[in-house]
């Protein structure tokens, strides 16, 4: 294994693609000064300005124009910057993008991957924190990966570029230099739909993605110490999402927590659980509990933002109650 | 602007060029007749958005292009498919919503697509099609073709924001791109000068560096003449061009609406320009015979009621389809 961050992961995994496969390119604004954070430093000098393009502030047309170069033949992986900025490019994720292969009955090929950083990051406030993959997991014709860790970064950024469905890829900004490690060599690709299996236990079943993860597994390594095992799955990609592994650990726990840092009305951890009641019966389940943030924007002064943060004791207390 | 009678010599002595271009106008003209009649007797289900009176814009435009080079169009958008080379039976299964239809009965009017004449797309959706249309120029440009792009809109989608975020991409990156306004001047109901400032589309476009030229879309020889011009000036490398077309809709937005807020005298005025007896005169000056044009008339209206009737006849697609072509990882249940 080599020591990374999950920018760096990331990094190399489109470096890797792109040394692979001469179709892939990448656009969005500043990319060829490395991209906000770095996940493409050093690609404009290796790749040139063809394949490394900084484009103007133009959203509607970095994404549509990343659809109009898949439907060429090419392979773009359209830079979003931040997720808030899809906003203003949702005609040509929803309407098009996610449309043109089955309104066209199979002739487009929309393989683009749309890289949309999210979530809280130091205090950006409303506009540039937001968590809304619910949304598109509601979208037929995507997939929707949303990693937590530098090895699932960079194994299903891999799988994203090489698949030849429309990938949103949810980068989890707050992690961007969280330590981790990915393997030697060739970045293999991790398929969609196989969560990761973090934490074993057969108390509950915490189901959990993106940024909040490492929270989830320090209250779970405190929940131990209180001699409390639960079984931790991070879904890694919600659609398609891993409903036989949630299942299985159902089958042991009968306790469901699913935790995520967007707003709980209406987030997927509600898919989650109505999912498990539809398959197992309710009968089969004893609790089943989400936990996400309250239904308010977020907010910029620090103690605010805290409180809508989902803290590692939230999540005990959650879990302590979903035990109860 | 060039008129149908003194028309530039290129174009013009060309009898040949000239009666194919005749004849696909014509094909266009009747296309849609025989689809608003269709219509008209319950054969075709959804919004129908029919182009009686332009038909010389795709037609002058596609005659400059190759097989290769790609377009993508809106929602009037039955002429650019046949213009671009689409075949008229299947598009008429498309219409119908039947097997064997382009999309295979899940797009309709407002989808035609063909990938396999570059036609990349009808659009729902106003201005949907410029920035795929960029896009699409640019990745042919990265895997180094020489085609170029032809991107077909309305007048109306000039006040979007794509509009400008489109123009600008093709100017700073010198895209392979044709931008062809079709200015009707009406977008659905209201008519468009009153709702846009300054000096219009060709304005506008010039001003982010975009060379346009207005011209008279009905006269079919000036368009065909523009757009080859332009169109070597693309293929050359220079980057993209404009044509700002003017024209008028004969009919009503969709198949359903009368237009009934407009005087009639300004359609029949605007008859009086028709595109198709323009060019019908021009080509019986230089000696064409008009029998021989009257044989262009009834093989297109055998064409079009052949590929009426045929998918009048044809079965709805299966069932299973509708769960079909969705996406790979995940479809329909995750
Ligand atoms: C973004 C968007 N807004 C509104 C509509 C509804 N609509 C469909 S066509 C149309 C008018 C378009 O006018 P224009 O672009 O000039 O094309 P024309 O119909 O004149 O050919 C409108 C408003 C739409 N399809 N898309
Ligand atoms: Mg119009």
């Amino acid at each position: 294994m080599v020591e990374t961050t999950l920018v760096e992961a990331g990094r190399l995994a489109v470096l890797q693609e792109m040394r692979r496969d001469p179709r892939v390119w990448v656009l969005g604004e500043d990319v060829g000064r490395g991209g906000l954070w770095g996940q493409y430093r050093g690609m404009l000098e290796e790749f040139g300005p063809e394949r490394i393009v900084s484009t103007p502030i133009a959203e509607s047309t970095i994404m549509g124009a990343g659809l109009g170069a898949a439907l060429v033949g090419t392979r773009p992986i359209i830079e979003m910057r931040m997720f808030d900025f899809v906003m203003c490019a949702m005609d040509e994720l929803v309407n098009q993008i996610a449309k043109v292969r089955y309104m066209f009955g199979g002739q487009a090929k929309p393989a683009v991957v749309v890289r949309m950083p999210h979530g809280m990051w130091r205090n950006s406030a409303a506009q540039h924190s937001q968590m809304l993959e619910a949304w598109f997991a509601h979208l037929p014709g995507v997939v929707v990966v949303a990693p937590s860790n530098a090895e699932d970064e960079a194994g299903l950024l891999v799988s994203a570029i090489r698949s030849d469905d429309p990938v949103l890829f949810f980068d989890p900004k707050d992690l961007w230099l969280a330590p981790g490690a990915i393997a030697d060599g060739e970045i293999a690709p991790i398929p969609f739909g196989k969560a990761r299996h973090a934490r074993q236990g057969d108390a509950l079943t915490i189901v959990t993605w993106s940024a909040i993860v490492p929270n989830v597994l320090a209250a779970a390594d405190q929940l131990t110490s209180e001699g409390i095992k639960v079984d931790v799955l991070d879904l890694r990609t919600i659609w398609p999402w891993d409903q036989d592994a949630v299942a299985a650990s159902l089958a042991r726990t009968k306790r469901l927590l699913v935790v995520h840092e967007a707003v709980e009305v209406g987030g997927f951890g509600a898919e989650v659980i109505a999912s498990m009641i539809d398959r197992l019966g309710p009968s089969a389940i004893k609790v089943a509990k989400r936990l996400g943030a309250p239904r308010i924007p977020v907010p910029f002064a620090p103690p605010l933002e805290n409180e809508v943060r989902i803290s590692p004791a939230k999540i005990v207390a959650a879990a302590k109650a979903a035990m109860a | 602007m060039a008129t149908a009678g003194g028309t530039p010599a290129a174009a013009g002595d060309n009898l040949k060029r000239l009666t194919d271009l005749y004849r696909m106008m014509v094909r266009i003209r009747t296309f849609e007749e025989t689809a608003l009649e269709a219509y008209k007797a319950g054969e075709i289900p959804g919004p129908l958005h029919v182009s009686f009176g332009q038909e010389a814009i795709p037609s002058g435009v596609c005659a400059s292009l190759r097989t290769d080079d790609r377009l993508t169009s809106n929602h009037r958008g039955h002429g650019h498919a046949l213009a671009k080379g689409a075949d008229a039976a299947t598009m008429y299964l498309e219409l119908y919503g039947r097997e064997g239809g382009y999309c295979r009965g899940k797009g309709g009017s407002m989808h035609i697509a063909d990938f396999s004449v570059g036609m990349l797309g009808a659009n729902g959706v106003v201005a949907g099609g410029l920035p795929i249309a960029v896009g699409a120029a640019q990745g042919l440009k990265l895997l180094k073709s020489d085609a170029i792009v032809v991107c077909m809109f309305g007048d109306g989608a000039t006040n979007r924001g794509p509009y400008l975020e489109a123009l600008n991409w093709a100017a700073i990156y010198t895209l392979p791109v044709l931008f062809v306004c079709e200015d009707n001047g009406v977008a659905a109901h209201t008519e468009t000068r009153t709702v846009t400032a300054g000096e219009g589309p060709a304005a506008r476009a010039n001003a982010i560096g975009v060379p346009a030229v207005t011209i008279d879309g009905n006269d079919a020889l000036a368009v065909e003449e523009t757009a080859a011009r332009l169109v070597a000036e693309i293929r050359a490398g220079r980057g993209p061009r404009m044509i700002h077309a003017k024209t008028y809709r004969w009919c009503g937005h969709t198949a359903t609406d009368a237009a009934a807020w407009r005087d009639p005298k300004q359609v029949e005025a605007a008859k009086t320009r028709c595109p198709i007896a323009r060019l019908k005169a021009v080509l019986i000056e230089r000696g064409v015979a008009a029998a021989s044009l009257d044989d262009i008339s009834s093989a297109a209206r055998d064409e079009m009621q052949t590929g009426r009737a045929g998918a009048h006849a044809a079965p709805w697609p299966g069932m299973a389809s509708a769960f079909e072509d969705v996406q790979d990882a995940g479809a329909v249940h995750g």
